[in-house]
């Protein structure tokens, strides 16, 4: 093989091959944001534009602490603010950042067409690799969580890396370094998960007894997870799905469709194979080339005439 | 290319069955390629410590910069984060801090001193020289004039009031110290620093 194979991957786009899977000992690494602690100053924002050399046109004001309006291209993680009253009616500001979530059953691979577009490694990250991308965007359809963007300029689709740049050389993430209260945290699944237990625990002695860990087994879990002081209501912080569900446009494409399409093509292959074993060719006969031969003469002296 | 309709539908149909091989898993669609992360950016750049420039914090910053220092290679600072051993910050940033590199390329930087002349109107690029001469002249003019050896109650306090000096916060310990020394020695009282704030 001449290819370099720099990290383990376990899944690949619009692939059939099977990806080498013997180095299975490779723990799954996760982003934990701790919602309860964030103070939405957009350290996160800035340390990933900086480190992915990302500069997004400056925009306007469009009326929210959201800058910019939404994700991009150039805009791969983004703080949401959100006003909720609660019961009490004591306002709750719920600042979230959003951006990729890392999905163990990704819905952007599975609907991708391209082979080797988006690949999944064996850390668990979800990565885009940009040369093969077509610019389709069925991975925006394909998304959960509304994630990908479509760059105009160049048709390639976009999305947060977990800066698999750094986790390959053993750093964290650029957002998780910056973070100045340590809402982001970065470490091996386990890890993450036995920390969001303690947090919730915390949050829970505090008055906030719906305290819960976001890590939506509808997509397999994810490998950047939240611990929300409302983790009933998911939908409160900027509209986290409550239920993240793949398409079923792109399930029933992907997972029925295609399948049945390929099944199709093989039996027409088979049965025209057998076919030509079993009947054989069609053969043309004297009388019917002396048939061809008057109607093509009939036909041309019409014309002429 | 002349061809028979005959043998226009024989080539159509042999691409599409080789294209419907390749759906299938033969062929070369299903070739391994490499899944390639970005490469690492500062692998053998030049790692150098320092104090953030912004606010009295003064969280520890870890500056890198393209080439190892080769007497032929120009240094360009392509990439700021926390020091993650500094105790004050360790690691982490603020957004501003973060976004330090384009400060430091940023084309409305300061990059010499400016000098209005009293009535002047407009600010024009000085030398440091210039600068420096200047302030020193300054300094020792009013410092001649409004020395003061002895209070009214004739207790020697030899103390100078009517210049201040203002220091920045992006300052290691010992350059604090030698600040602090510079300024005491001329007498001068008023002096503050932004790490007060």
């Amino acid at each position: 093989m001449s290819d370099l194979q720099s990290q383990d991957y376990v899944r690949r786009s619009a692939s059939t091959m099977t990806p080498p899977s013997a180095r299975s000992h490779e723990d799954q690494v996760a982003k934990l944001i701790d919602v309860s602690r964030c103070i939405g100053c957009k350290a996160c924002q800035s340390a990933c534009m900086e480190w992915n050399n990302l500069r997004p046109e400056i925009g306007h004001f469009e009326g929210s602490y959201e800058n910019p309006a939404d994700l991009g291209p150039s805009v791969w993680t983004l703080m949401k603010f959100a006003e909720y009253e609660n019961e009490q009616g004591n306002l709750e500001w719920l600042i979230r950042k959003d951006g990729c979530m890392h999905c163990e059953d990704p819905g952007c691979l599975k609907a991708c067409p391209a082979p080797g577009a988006i690949v999944q490694y064996a850390n668990g990250i979800v990565d885009f690799i940009s040369d093969k991308c077509i610019g389709c965007g069925y991975c925006v359809k394909g998304c959960p969580f509304d994630i990908p963007r479509i760059n105009k300029k160049d048709h390639k689709s976009y999305k947060c890396t977990l800066c698999s740049d750094r986790v390959s050389v053993g750093l964290e993430p650029a957002c998780v370094k910056a973070c100045p209260t340590g809402a982001i945290m970065f470490g091996s699944k386990t890890d993450m998960k036995d920390w969001a237990g303690e947090r919730i625990e915390d949050l829970k002695s505090r008055g906030f007894d719906k305290a819960g860990l976001y890590d939506p087994q509808e997509v397999g879990g994810t490998h950047v997870m939240y611990v929300l002081h409302h983790a009933d209501k998911p939908s409160l912080y900027s509209g986290l799905p409550d239920k993240p569900q793949i398409s079923p446009v792109v399930m029933a494409w992907k997972g029925v469709i295609k399948p049945l399409a390929l099944i199709g093509i093989a039996l027409a292959a088979l049965s025209g194979f057998f076919h030509w074993v079993t009947a054989g060719p069609n053969e043309v006969t004297d009388e019917d080339e002396a048939q061809g031969e008057r109607v093509l003469r009939e036909a041309e002296s019409e014309k002429s005439s | 290319m002349p061809m028979t309709r005959r043998e226009f539908i024989k080539f159509t149909g042999l691409g599409l069955a080789a294209s419907s091989l390749g759906v299938l898993g033969f062929g070369a669609s299903g070739v391994a390629q490499a899944a390639a992360v970005r490469p690492f950016k500062l692998t053998r750049a030049t790692e150098t410590r320092n104090t953030c420039t912004y606010c009295s914090v003064a969280c520890g910053i870890l500056i890198y910069s393209m080439g190892d220092r080769a007497k032929n290679a120009r240094s360009n600072i392509i990439h700021i984060e926390g020091d993650p051993d500094h105790p004050v910050n360790r690691g982490t940033l603020c957004p501003k801090g973060s976004a330090l590199l384009d400060i430091v390329h940023a084309p409305t930087r300061l990059r010499t001193p400016r000098y209005r002349q009293p009535g002047g109107t407009e600010f024009k690029d000085v030398s440091w020289d210039f600068a420096l001469d200047r302030i020193a002249r300054l300094m020792k003019e009013d410092r001649d004039q409004h020395f003061m050896t002895k209070n009214t109650a004739g207790t020697t306090v030899n103390r100078w009031t009517s210049t201040g000096m203002l220091a920045a916060s992006a300052a290691s310990s010992e350059t604090a110290y030698l600040t602090w020394k510079v300024v005491r020695s001329l007498g001068m009282v008023v002096f503050d620093n932004q790490a007060r704030v």
